[in-house]
């Protein structure tokens, strides 16, 4: 069965005849449907982890590739000199945006969830923490980190990179797992789709050998097999679709402290993809079936 | 119309059909007889591409058969009407129907048919049971039924194997009127059968050649009959 336009028509406007001469199929249809709308929901739920996990990723990748954080670990009638000679450093460096140091009520606030409000922080050898946020270049870390050594003996330059590389990695890894998961459930679609329509095929074996006895051509008789069972994995994976994508509408908002679980669902485009679900779920099914018919066909006379 | 030169057919087994060189004319009458299981099926097989030859050249108008296409099949099918012994039908569409599945399937409007199928009804005398479907048919019933399927398209061979197998001697006498009219008609017939009380009764009405398939050869059987 060539792929063209005529078979894309003859596929909706339908054949009321040929469509009746195959006997219609009552239980097995509902499984097809059934089959074709569980895969569909599975797969809005792959579609939605990959997109998250490539989200974050990407937001971790740009946010914290742009910043990094200087330490001044230095006695407290040193910590002000060395600071500031680690601002000017920075503010000298190739690839530093801003260079600013926290003050004393930042740092009490970043450290009031362990010690509370009411800590004296002027009493104590807390370091000092200078925030680095770099332009668009980049900056050169090892070259900054060498130059802190030989000047600020107590600055300690942390990249985020040590922390964010392996989450980054985690959420790439998780993207791919998604996409896999989709690839497996298309195939999956294939598969049982194959196995409905070699069923069908069998026990309709009577029909076509009656069909090939009064002149039917193969492509007739597949037609009549190719429609219904791609009719069929449209709408299944239509209502699949639509049930999971009302239940993505409705997981929680994302919010500041809910970080990841939350944010599992679709941003803006992003809506689009699922809808090309059933349509896929449809072009597989038309392509296992006409498979199926074909193979099934060239064994009869 | 359908030729075989020294074709022969073997099941895997031994040879069931060997040396076969038969030429079925335009407008010729046929009948093809021999003990049951001496190949009158693999023979008429082989006459409408159900089978291929193992040996030997089968030739349906005017093309080899071994260089058909699955299509070209079909496309031959619509021009041979076959009835076997034991009929198929799609057992869910009414009689009617099933007569003009032929038109159905080669994608001609059954609705401009309409004339023709009730004229092919009457003909047949099953105009009463139109509506009926198939498995609540007699064997009688089917079988006019199915010679009805098989002339739909105004093929050029009628093929039929034992055509009266399951009916009565009235109505095998009325079936075979049916092929001699057919016949007068100016279609080339072919009957397998064992009975030759059926096929003498037939030479008192029409100019019929008698093949009789022995020894997986063909002969042509003469006065005997």
């Amino acid at each position: 069965m060539k792929f063209d336009l005529a078979t894309l028509r003859a596929l909706f406007s339908g054949d009321r005849q040929a469509d009746r001469v195959v006997p219609p199929s009552g239980f097995t249809a509902q499984l097809t449907l059934f089959a074709a709308a569980a895969m569909a929901f599975l797969a809005v739920f792959a579609l939605a982890l990959s997109l998250a996990a490539g989200r974050l990723a990407e937001n971790w990748g740009n946010e914290l590739a742009r910043t990094a954080t200087v330490r001044i670990v230095a006695p407290l009638d040193q910590r002000a000199a060395q600071t500031d000679a680690a601002l000017r450093i920075l503010e000298t460096t190739k690839g530093v945006a801003t260079a600013r140091a926290l003050s004393n009520a930042e740092q009490q606030a970043l450290l009031a969830p362990w010690f509370g409000p009411d800590l004296a922080l002027d009493a104590l050898p807390v370091p000092r923490l200078i925030e680095v946020i770099e332009n668009s270049e980049g900056m050169d870390a090892a070259g900054l980190r060498l130059r802190l050594a030989a000047e600020v003996p107590g600055a300690v330059l942390d990249d985020h990179g040590r922390w964010r590389a392996p989450l980054i990695q985690a959420a790439s890894r998780l993207r791919l797992i998604g996409w896999v998961s989709i690839a497996l459930i298309a195939a999956t679609v294939a598969a049982m789709i194959t196995l409905a329509a070699q069923a069908a095929l069998a026990a309709n074996a009577q029909v076509i050998a009656v069909l090939r006895l009064v002149g039917a051509t193969d492509d007739y008789i597949a037609q009549a097999f190719v429609r219904r069972f791609t009719l069929r994995a449209l709408s299944g994976a239509g209502a699949g679709t639509l049930v999971a994508l009302i239940a993505v509408l409705f997981l929680p908002g994302t919010s500041q402290s809910g970080g990841f679980l939350t944010g599992l669902g679709f941003q803006g485009v992003h809506w689009i993809l699922p809808l090309f679900i059933p349509v896929l779920s449809g072009a597989v099914a038309f392509a296992a079936t006409g498979a199926a018919a074909r193979r099934t066909l060239r064994g009869l006379s | 119309m359908i030729e075989l030169e020294n074709v022969a057919y073997s099941y895997g087994g031994g040879e069931l059909l060997s040396d076969i060189s038969l030429k079925l004319a335009p407008g010729s009458f046929h009948f093809l007889t021999g003990p049951s299981g001496a190949g009158k099926t693999t023979l008429m097989k082989l006459c409408y591409g159900a089978l291929l030859p193992t040996a030997g050249h089968v030739r349906l108008f005017g093309a080899d058969v071994r260089g058909l296409m699955r299509d070209d099949i079909a496309m031959v099918r619509r021009r041979v009407g076959v009835v076997h012994q034991d009929v198929q039908f799609l057992d869910h569409l009414d009689l009617a129907e099933n007569i003009n599945l032929p038109l159905t399937v080669s994608g001609r409007s059954v609705d401009a048919a309409g004339d023709d199928l009730n004229e092919l009804m009457s003909w047949v005398g099953l105009t009463s049971r139109a509506d009926a479907l198939p498995p609540e048919l007699s064997g009688g019933e089917r079988q006019r039924a199915a010679l009805a399927r098989a002339v739909i398209m105004s093929p050029d061979v009628v093929l039929a194997d034992e055509p009266t197998g399951n009916i009565d001697w009235e109505m095998s006498q009325r079936l075979l009127t049916l092929l001699i009219e057919l016949n007068k008609m100016g279609k080339t017939v072919l009957i397998a059968t064992h009975d030759l009380s059926l096929i003498r009764a037939t030479k008192a009405h029409v100019q019929a050649r008698v093949l009789r398939i022995a020894n997986r050869r063909i002969q042509l059987a003469g006065a005997d009959l």
